[in-house]
């Protein structure tokens, strides 16, 4: 029995050296590359691709809702295509991938102090089923009929009918297998950065020492690995109910006149299942943008973060909460009182652990030493949007009020507040502070600020209109809005001004592509810790860092990843694997 | 890698109650001591796994509890005509049967595995994995003679059409999982008899030394199929 420990006592490593497999040849070391490094790129650019398309989606709605019967080939079916495609390629391939795939496979084995992903064959798999999942979910845009028009929560019975664009062409086939692939390669990664992180750490790193952005990525994982099945479920379903004649979702119904096979399904049934997938998907993507602001904060502030174990169970609490919510989705579906009751107030009580969190983050920067660098804009950007998009989701949490709200331009912004915006922002926010790490180079500072500008300032001017125009009663998901009554000339006008802000907004993107290829020739050299930041993947031997990550010897951990400024110590940041006497009084046991 | 080796074992001073709890979980390298990463992998699948086949059982529930038409008797539905009577439910007793033997075998196998006696655990797995072909093979035999008797995914001679759809979805998956166990008992089987694990033979893919913990990964896979058969059971043809 020990009584004391030791300030440096470090416990004996528990798990033997991992056994990498070490490529062979230029396909093994970049194409079918086992590493972690190479696979978070590989699923950071397919990610980046495919929403590029999805952005030149949005340009074509906008360019129908900003300015209606002046494009003749955007008809309402090709509409209903830009709408669905663009909602599901931003919420799963392109957020989900490149939060998890992406900064996952990147960080994680980095930030606990391992090799690698503990299962790196498993890991590359996952890469190049995502891969084949995109592809198929592309190849649905060249198939007969085009892609399917359903909306991206794919709504049975409309999602698989005549009437729907894809509902009885290839188009929803695809777009379910598409899903279904996605899942299982989802899965096998997902495995990975749950094992490695409960598993995998190297010594001295207690799951209480963890960068918050690693237990936002794990967490969101959790949630993946529970709710994607019930995704996975109903699109079984609903191919069977395609393909096959089943009546899951599909209930007695009349199309085009015809009476149709199906009967006694329950189209119900499909949105339960969906939003049970579909609500905690919301903090999916949200929990690691949590994280990661986290630690840009922390670090371009110069300060400890506030409240660290709060902050980690505030983030337990709200992956736990969002399981039991998803029927605030499903409101004017039709639902027992007592059932919207208690939905709403599960809803509202979320709010509680977010905002601890909003606080513990303006708590860090309170007389931090607040750095305007190109990340901390952006976390900062994030802050305030996620406040404003979170405050429209007290609205709709209500049930009173999002009956009449419901299906209207506010809730497509309340959503992309929170839930677009945000994380985006973080998104950009990240790339800028771990570029460096991942080229050895900086990206271009004042193209950087062009960026986030544009961003910023574009984002609030095309998303605070759409409020209002919802208030009004604008309807969503209407390809042609110009004969309704609500539709008054002011909010023609906005409509117009969103949609050219919406073209600049999406130029700005292109600059910050430039950007990223750019400067990973010509960027200023960047050096090992740029930042100046305490945690592990800034103490590699190597800039960017080696397979193995770490040279011969694993770092071990001796303090929480959050000393920065510590009263007395030589510099105004400790890294995590240094050793010594500077120890912080708040860190948790 | 992560063998099963006891090495950290100091009992340091933990708070009581709830935050003992959290800081036991939270405790340096693993959360879980003396579990393979494998082995926490397999756990943690079958965690997801266990929402697919939960959400399959509650789609399907969903549907026989809201659906006006009756729902077919699954005791006639499933009986066979054997020595001039009906009989109900003998293939699926007689299936079940084969599926938990094949869960004793498969513990055995374990047991041998660990003794590393290579013979008979190659040997067990090996008859794991027949039961469980066997298995398959009597569901290939019931939906035949479903399928002849005019069941179809939209629908039955007796009643709700969701009856044939959840039958072969439910059936078809769990059927699929069977298969895939049965597969890999084959090929760890054939790894037991070669000695790639005593010998620490490369994995050719991975790279990775494998273990006799393999078998025990393995059969912890096939116990899951086992037990969602027993819900399958009591849900479908009981209820």
């Amino acid at each position: 029995m020990v009584d004391v420990t030791p300030a440096d006592a470090v416990p004996p490593a528990e798990v033997g050296e991992m056994e990498l497999y070490h490529p062979h040849s230029w396909w093994t070391k970049y194409v079918f590359s086992q590493d972690a490094k190479v696979i978070a790129i590989q699923y950071s650019a397919t990610a980046t691709a495919i929403g590029l398309v999805a952005l030149v989606l949005s340009w074509l709605m906008r360019l129908q809702l900003g300015f209606p019967g002046t494009f003749d080939f955007i008809t309402p079916e090709a509409y209903y295509q830009f709408i669905t495609m663009h909602g599901m390629i931003m919420v799963i391939y392109l957020l989900t991938a490149l939060f998890l795939g992406g900064f996952g496979n990147y960080l994680i084995p980095l930030m606990v102090g391992a090799r690698d992903m503990v299962f790196p064959y498993v890991n590359m798999l996952s890469y190049w089923v995502y891969l084949l999942a995109v592809l198929v979910l592309v190849s649905s845009f060249f198939a007969p009929g085009g892609p399917t028009g359903a909306g991206w929560t794919l709504y049975p019975p409309q999602a698989i009918m005549t009437g729907t664009p894809g509902g009885n062409d290839w188009g929803i086939i695809l777009m379910l297998s598409s899903l279904i692939l996605f899942i299982i390669g989802f899965t096998m990664g997902g495995l990975n950065y749950v094992v490695t992180v409960l598993q995998g750490r190297t010594r001295g790193m207690t799951l209480m020492r963890l960068p918050l952005t690693v237990w936002g990525i794990f967490t969101a994982t959790v949630m993946a690995l529970l709710a994607f099945p019930a995704l996975f479920v109903a699109c079984v379903m609903m191919l069977l109910d395609r393909l096959l004649g089943t009546s899951f979702f599909m209930p007695a119904i009349v199309e085009m006149g015809q009476q149709l096979q199906h009967s006694g399904g329950s189209p119900i049934l499909f949105q339960h299942l969906f939003w049970f997938f579909g609500h905690p998907e919301v903090y999916i993507v949200a929990l690691p943008a949590f994280g990661i602001v986290s630690d840009l904060i922390s670090t371009h502030a110069r300060k400890n973060i506030f409240g660290y174990r709060m902050m980690v169970w505030a983030i337990i609490a709200i992956g736990a909460l969002s399981f039991v919510v998803w029927a605030h989705h499903m409101y004017v579906s039709g639902m027992h009182p007592y059932f919207g009751f208690f939905f709403a107030t599960t809803t509202l009580i979320i709010a509680v652990p977010t905002a601890i969190k909003v606080y513990n983050w303006v708590l860090t920067l309170w007389r931090g030493d607040i750095h305007l660098s190109i990340p901390m804009l952006f976390a900062l950007a994030f802050i305030v949007t996620f406040v404003n998009g979170g405050l429209t989701g007290l609205f709709l949490g209500n049930v009173v009020v999002d009956v009449p709200l419901s299906d209207t331009m506010f809730v497509v912004a309340h959503f992309h507040m929170v839930m677009g915006v945000a994380p985006i922002l973080v998104i950009f926010g990240a790339i800028y502070h771990w570029y460096p790490k991942v080229t050895g180079r900086m990206l271009d500072e004042t193209l950087g600020q062009f960026h986030f500008w544009v961003t910023f300032l574009g984002a609030y001017l095309i998303f605070f209109p759409m409020h209002y125009i919802g208030l009004i009663g604008v309807p969503r998901r209407y390809a042609e809005l110009t004969d309704m009554t609500i539709m008054t000339e002011s909010a023609h006008h906005l409509n117009s001004f969103i949609s050219i802000i919406a073209f600049l907004v999406g130029f700005a993107q292109m600059v910050f592509l430039f950007n990223l290829i750019w400067s990973i020739r010509h960027g200023r050299e960047a050096g090992g810790n740029p930042w100046r930041a305490t945690t592990l993947e800034w103490q590699t031997p190597q800039t960017p860092p080696a397979h193995g990550n770490f040279g011969k010897e694993l770092p071990i951990v001796y303090r929480w990843a959050y000393d920065y400024s510590v009263p007395g110590a030589k510099e105004d940041f400790i890294p995590q694997n240094v050793p010594g006497d500077f120890r912080p009084t708040r860190e948790p046991a | 890698m992560a063998e099963t080796t006891l090495t950290h074992t100091s009992q340091l001073d933990r708070p009581e109650g709830w935050r003992g709890i959290a800081a036991d979980w939270a405790s340096d390298q693993r959360a879980f001591k003396n579990v393979s990463w494998g082995k926490a992998m397999m756990w943690i699948f079958l965690l997801s796994d266990t929402f697919i086949f939960g959400c399959f059982l509650l789609s399907y529930m969903t549907a026989r509890m809201s659906t006006r038409v009756p729902w077919p008797n699954p005791s006639k539905v499933f009986a066979l005509h054997i020595g001039g009577s009906e009989v109900p439910l003998i293939l699926i007793a007689i299936m079940t049967f084969v599926l938990i033997s094949s869960s004793g075998t498969m513990a055995m196998a374990v047991n041998f595995g660990y003794r590393r006696d290579r013979r008979k655990t190659a040997i067990l797995m090996l008859l794991t994995a027949a039961l469980g072909a066997t298995f398959v093979g009597m569901q290939a035999f019931e939906w035949t003679k479903l399928i002849t008797e005019g069941v179809r995914p939209w629908g039955n001679p007796w009643g709700a059409a969701q009856f044939g759809s959840c039958f072969f979805m439910i059936t078809g998956f769990h059927g699929t999982h069977v298969t895939i166990g049965v597969i890999f008992l084959i090929i760890v089987a054939r790894k037991v008899w070669r000695g790639d694990f005593d010998t620490g033979r490369p994995g050719f893919f991975t790279s990775r030394r494998g273990h006799y913990e393999n078998v025990e990964i393995m059969g912890l896979y096939w116990h899951f199929v086992d037990l969602v058969w027993v819900f399958i059971f009591a849900f479908f043809y009981l209820w």
